[in-house]
């Protein structure tokens, strides 16, 4: 059935990512592709020391940007640190739920941004314009908790780019988009950036409505005509506290372990995986509009 | 001027995967030029450029790409680019514009910016002659020159990519290194994001965008911008942004007269961008209004 799996080679490291919370979340939300909840260890947390490690091994290969996830990564307690130091090598992005933010940490990290050249963007995950959209997701009384965070975020100056995985149907998203803006804007955040995501039929989200089917892979005649710097496995690569991975995406699945260092895991990638199909069909899924 | 040919079959297989159709790839010496881009039809402030660049006695003038967009009357560039003998690359605008494809390949993500985008598109496509679309569609996707003792790369948005955004805020150093070692050059020279930004890259290479003419880089300021860049034997490598003033005025009713959006017009009279917002990385947003 797999023969005619294609293979995507990386073109150049362009997004290092870092599992930096690991799988340890304060929520557990019903479609998280990776499954985290508070008490799963699968993935530990990465250190400070860790991340220099892999910035120093970074600049030899002309990384352009760094992102943050997990995991909760304010569980992390090195991810202030962690982000400032970051931010003398290049760009970082920091994928939040937006709950667990202190305002201490928040006065830091602008202070940082501000004396860098570079940006620290924020990532609030919230699912949904209201509590009756989110919480369902999300946990009974996320929707406030995380809208709390994004107006701690905006009272610190920052600008968070709020995901929201598409849980509605695609005829509704102009509504659900406006209806969003107008709800941050409500709280205080007059300029909203949104960036709407495809869920990913992995981990929780397989339970909650299903997985992928046989037929949602990539073959070699959809490679045809198509630009594969839309794959996010073209110029990223994701590092864990078990090595480095294809992308942030596929973790769990043992072949996306490429090696132990960012040299190692330049090898090329079938893309076998249904959570392969979903960024063919979306593209880029992973990064920051301004790419 | 000595001109010589220089194949890089590298390049050009990464340029032929990109599937731009005609390559010329030639080198010039100089020591002074002028480097522009981003006209989107504001032939007015094109003008002013032009005018401005000449009178300053640069030995040529670069234009970068993207023609068209946003503003009145496309036509009106071309004859100003024949009569100063501007040597043009091809942007993302020119390639759709040249080839007729269904949009200009900006590279948005947000459906409004795409919204916008389209309507600014679309009037392009409808008001171009053909044989301006025709000068588009041919045009070459970089230039390399020589400019004193360095060697510089000119292209749209990045070496590797046409509509690449390459932000001053989320290019790292190393990146930028990368890619001058890769594409072999000591000076990258680029447009396409619509701000303007120039960082000395450790050690001796550099990389610049030279801002752009159609439009205010998003600062409350009406001017828009073009580049002068200076490099001879016994100094250092200069380079100077350039303010550009014209008559926004005259261009936003022209654009009013031709049914242009009302955002496309308080963008160029108040000098705050009021679409193509999503693209911004954080600190470049923070400088905006919106």
């Amino acid at each position: 059935m797999l023969t005619d799996v294609p293979e995507i080679e990386l073109s150049h490291l362009d997004d290092l990512w870092f599992q930096v919370g690991g799988t340890r979340c304060n929520l557990s939300c019903h479609h998280c592709f990776i499954s985290c909840h508070p008490k799963n260890n699968n993935f530990g947390f990465l250190t400070l020391e860790d991340i220099r490690c892999r910035l120093a091994e970074s600049v030899t290969l002309g990384v352009k940007e760094y992102y943050f996830t997990g995991g909760e990564p304010f569980l992390n307690r090195d991810i202030v640190p962690i982000l400032m130091e970051t931010l003398n090598y290049g760009p970082a992005t920091v994928l939040t739920n937006g709950t667990v933010l202190k305002d201490s940490w928040l006065s830091e990290l602008a202070e940082a941004e501000s004396d860098s050249q570079f940006s620290l963007e924020f990532r609030v995950s919230i699912d949904g314009f209201s509590p009756e959209i989110n919480d369902p997701i999300r946990g009974e009384g996320t929707f406030s908790r995380a809208m709390q965070g994004v107006t701690q975020l905006v009272d610190h100056g920052f600008l968070p780019i709020i995901t929201a995985a598409r849980t509605w149907p695609l005829e509704r998203e102009e509504e659900v988009v406006n209806q969003f803006a107008n709800t941050l804007r409500d709280a205080g955040y007059k300029r909203p950036r949104l960036k709407i995501l495809p869920t990913l039929h992995l981990g929780e989200e397989e339970n909650r409505t299903h997985g992928y089917r046989p037929t949602e892979r990539i073959d070699h005649s959809m490679m045809h005509d198509f630009d594969p710097s839309q794959l996010i496995c073209e110029h990223s690569r994701m590092v864990t506290d078990r090595g480095v991975h294809v992308c942030p995406i596929l973790i769990e699945s043992p072949d996306s372990l490429m090696g132990q260092t960012l040299s190692d895991s330049k090898k090329r990638f079938p893309l076998a995986h249904g959570a392969c199909y979903t960024c063919y069909q979306f593209g880029a899924i992973c990064s920051n509009p301004s790419k | 001027m000595h001109v010589t040919p220089v194949i890089n079959l590298a390049l050009f297989a990464q340029i032929r995967q990109n599937k731009y159709e005609i390559v010329i790839l030639k080198t010039f010496f100089r020591e002074r030029i002028a480097c522009l881009g981003g006209i989107y039809n504001n032939y007015l402030a094109l003008e002013a450029a032009l005018l401005d660049a000449r009178r300053r006695g640069v030995e040529a003038i670069f234009c970068l790409g993207d023609l068209g967009a946003f503003g009145p009357y496309p036509d009106r560039v071309f004859p100003l680019l024949d009569r100063y003998n501007v040597q043009c690359i091809q942007g993302n605008y020119d390639h759709s514009i040249g080839n007729h494809l269904d949009d200009c390949q900006c590279g948005y993500t947000d459906s409004r910016d795409n919204h916008f985008a389209q309507i600014s598109y679309d009037y392009t496509l409808a008001n171009t002659s053909s044989i301006n679309c025709e000068f588009m569609r041919t045009l070459p996707s970089e230039i390399r020159l020589q400019l004193g003792s360095l060697r510089v790369l000119l292209c749209h948005g990045s070496p590797r990519r046409t509509n690449e955004f390459l932000w001053e805020s989320t290019s790292s150093d190393h990146f930028l290194r990368w890619l001058a070692d890769s594409y072999d050059t000591d000076v990258i020279v680029t447009t396409h994001t619509g701000i303007k930004w120039y960082r000395q890259i450790p050690e001796k290479q550099h990389f610049i965008n030279v801002g752009v003419l159609g439009r205010p880089e998003n600062n409350g300021q009406t001017d828009v911008w073009y580049t002068i860049l200076e490099h001879q034997s016994a100094t250092s490598f200069q380079v100077e942004f350039i303010p550009v003033q014209y008559d926004f005025h005259r261009l936003s009713q022209e654009m009013q007269n031709e049914g242009l959006p009302e955002e496309f017009r308080a963008t160029i009279e108040t000098g705050w961008w009021t679409t193509c917002l999503e693209i911004l990385p954080a600190k470049e947003r923070k400088c905006g209004r919106y």
